[in-house]
């Protein structure tokens, strides 16, 4: 059973992008006005991670959910959908 | 490629589909823009196609398309802890033409389904991003691309671009979605042979069965989990109100596997092999969070106008059924020659005049009142799990002081008062 979120991952297709299609506009808003770094939290693919005093962005695990622009309480991602036939690719449901 | 087309359709999910095969259908000339490698690659559902709307777009699609299994038996859980409490209906009738609902694997019907437009005439691109909607003189006269030389132009654009409608946005159609407008769900393929899942359900050959669960699936915060299933896989799922997720800080893919581990659910998919991981947004603001619909040579279908009843997980035959009316008001529009906004406000009107105005007004309320109080779920779950098991069990207590338990039970918490106010307030905005 895949339990972790790294087993998750590993299920799903992805034809990254060499360039990030997620970007944080103010890195210093992510340490000083941003309780608990939410994003880390709610995003399903885990592309979001707090590394001490700097959020690090694995864009290229992002499932295009939006969920990030529409939670992030900063309007502090810039959220674009990767270049056409990139991202993710789902083959099932 | 021609210079110019009647229609644009931006996405090629159920509802940019619909509308290029209507479109196409009627002799326009489509295109039919996905940025995914095919149809359904980006797409996400729990799995359940409604015959009605598909029907009315392609009649008797269940003979060719790729459907996994017609539903016979729908089942409601009201979870608890180690209990739940469990309704349904099955009947044989559903087995059969024209049957009632199936269940579908998206990237494998999407791509069907999208097809279908195609052999009607309309042209589909894959791999191509719509970057903005070309505006002159006040009107959408075409689409920027991410291609080299991307500008197409025509009379006509339609916004099928799904829950992440950043089209409709840039036109100010609506602002950003608050995170009590959209649900984040995460959900699983488990692959397992037939035979199993048969046993397992209670099925026969390729009778399916769907699971809606309420309750301690969602550990308190508005939302759903489901079961459903495929012909040799079983899609799991769980989701909550973005601000629910927020407000619980529980990870999305962890409330999965509590859903997966629940003693209640468990013994239905444990040994499931996992096949697929995928999480998308529902746009679940109903009523108020429907966006402007029409302007000057543009129209926004399906998920991106919010068109999604949650109560009923209804969202591809929504999606579907306001594909078919854009079309219908762009064939109107073209014989009048008129594409401006009072050219294509038909489509307005009949989305507001159809089901699906009239139900997402219905439950206009629905989500904020249970999102105000939690009680709904957290209490009367609970509650139910426990008058069922106190009147199931047989330990020499007369019936009539068991009720009377049961009774006292419900209104111990909130009062009989406050019970009375909560049924009233839920049937009010059911009603
Ligand atoms: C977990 C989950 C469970 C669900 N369960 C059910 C269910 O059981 N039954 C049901 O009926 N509904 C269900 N729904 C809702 C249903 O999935 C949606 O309502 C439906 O897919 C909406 O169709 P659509 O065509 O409007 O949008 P989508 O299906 O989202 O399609 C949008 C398309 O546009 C493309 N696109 C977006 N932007 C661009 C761009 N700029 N350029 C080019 N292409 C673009 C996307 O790649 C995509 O193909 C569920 C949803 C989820 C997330
Ligand atoms: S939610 Fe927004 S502000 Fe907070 S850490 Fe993430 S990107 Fe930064
Ligand atoms: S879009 Fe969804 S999956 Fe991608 S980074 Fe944002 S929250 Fe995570």
């Amino acid at each position: 059973m895949a339990k972790t979120i790294e087993e998750k991952q590993y299920l799903v297709r992805y034809k990254a992008d060499k360039k990030s299609h997620l970007t944080i506009l103010n890195h210093e808003k992510c340490a000083t006005e941003c309780e608990g770094q939410i994003c880390t939290l709610f995003c399903p693919g885990d592309v979001y991670k707090w590394e001490g005093d700097r959020m690090f962005v694995g864009y290229e695990g992002c499932h295009e959910c939006g969920s990030c622009r529409i939670g992030c309480p900063n309007d502090n991602i810039k959220w674009e959908y990767p270049l056409g036939g990139h991202g993710i690719v789902f083959r099932l449901a | 490629m021609p210079e110019k087309f009647d229609v644009i359709v931006v996405g090629a999910g159920p509802a940019g589909a619909a509308c290029a095969n209507v479109c196409a259908k009627n002799g326009l000339k489509v295109l039919l823009i996905e940025r995914g490698e095919y149809p359904g690659s980006k797409n996400v559902m729990g799995g359940i196609l409604y015959r009605k709307q598909t029907e009315e777009i392609v009649p008797e699609f269940w003979k060719e398309a790729p459907i996994e299994r017609p539903v016979v038996e729908q089942r409601f859980w009201l979870l608890e802890k180690e209990s739940m409490v469990s309704m349904g209906y099955k009947g044989k009738e559903w087995a059969q033409e024209p049957y009632n609902n199936f269940t579908v694997l998206r990237a494998q019907f999407d791509q069907w389904f999208a097809k279908k437009a195609v052999e009607q005439g309309a042209l589909l691109i894959n791999e191509t991003v719509v970057l903005e909607c070309i505006v002159e003189g006040g009107k959408v006269v075409g689409v920027r691309t991410d291609r080299p030389d991307g500008d197409i132009y025509a009379d006509v654009v339609v916004l099928a671009d799904g829950v992440n409608s950043l089209l409709a946005k840039s036109l100010g159609f609506h602002k950003e979605f608050k995170p009590d407008q959209v649900a984040l769900c995460a959900m699983e393929v488990l692959n397992m042979p037939k035979g199993k899942i048969n046993d397992r359900f209670g099925l026969e050959g390729n009778e399916g069965c769907s699971v809606e669960i309420f309750g301690d699936a969602t550990q308190g915060q508005l939302g759903t989990a489901f079961l459903y299933t495929n012909k040799d896989s079983i899609n799991i799922g769980v989701g909550t109100t973005l601000s629910g997720m927020i407000r619980a800080k529980v990870k999305p893919y962890e409330l999965l596997e509590y859903v997966k581990n629940h003693p209640m659910i468990r013994p239905y998919i444990h040994d499931g092999e996992p096949a697929e991981y995928l999480a998308h947004l529902i746009p679940e603001g109903g009523y108020y969070a429907i966006p402007k619909l029409t302007g000057n040579g543009v129209l926004v279908i399906g998920d991106a106008a919010q068109l999604v009843n949650a109560i009923h997980r209804e969202g591809s035959n929504m999606a579907m059924s306001s594909g078919k009316m854009a079309a219908e008001a762009i064939i109107k529009a073209k014989q009048n020659n008129d594409f401006s906004e009072v050219g294509l406000d038909s489509y307005r009107t009949s989305i507001y005049d159809s089901f699906i105005g009239k139900d997402l007004k219905k439950y206009k309320d629905l989500t904020h009142t249970f999102e105000a109080n939690p009680q709904y779920l957290n209490e009367y779950i609970p509650l139910m799990n426990r008058a069922a098991s106190q009147f199931f069990t047989i330990d020499g207590t007369p019936k009539r002081e068991k009720q009377a338990k049961i009774m006292q039970s419900f209104t111990a918490g909130r009062g009989k008062l406050g019970v009375v106010k909560d049924m009233y307030q839920a049937w009010k905005v059911m009603k």
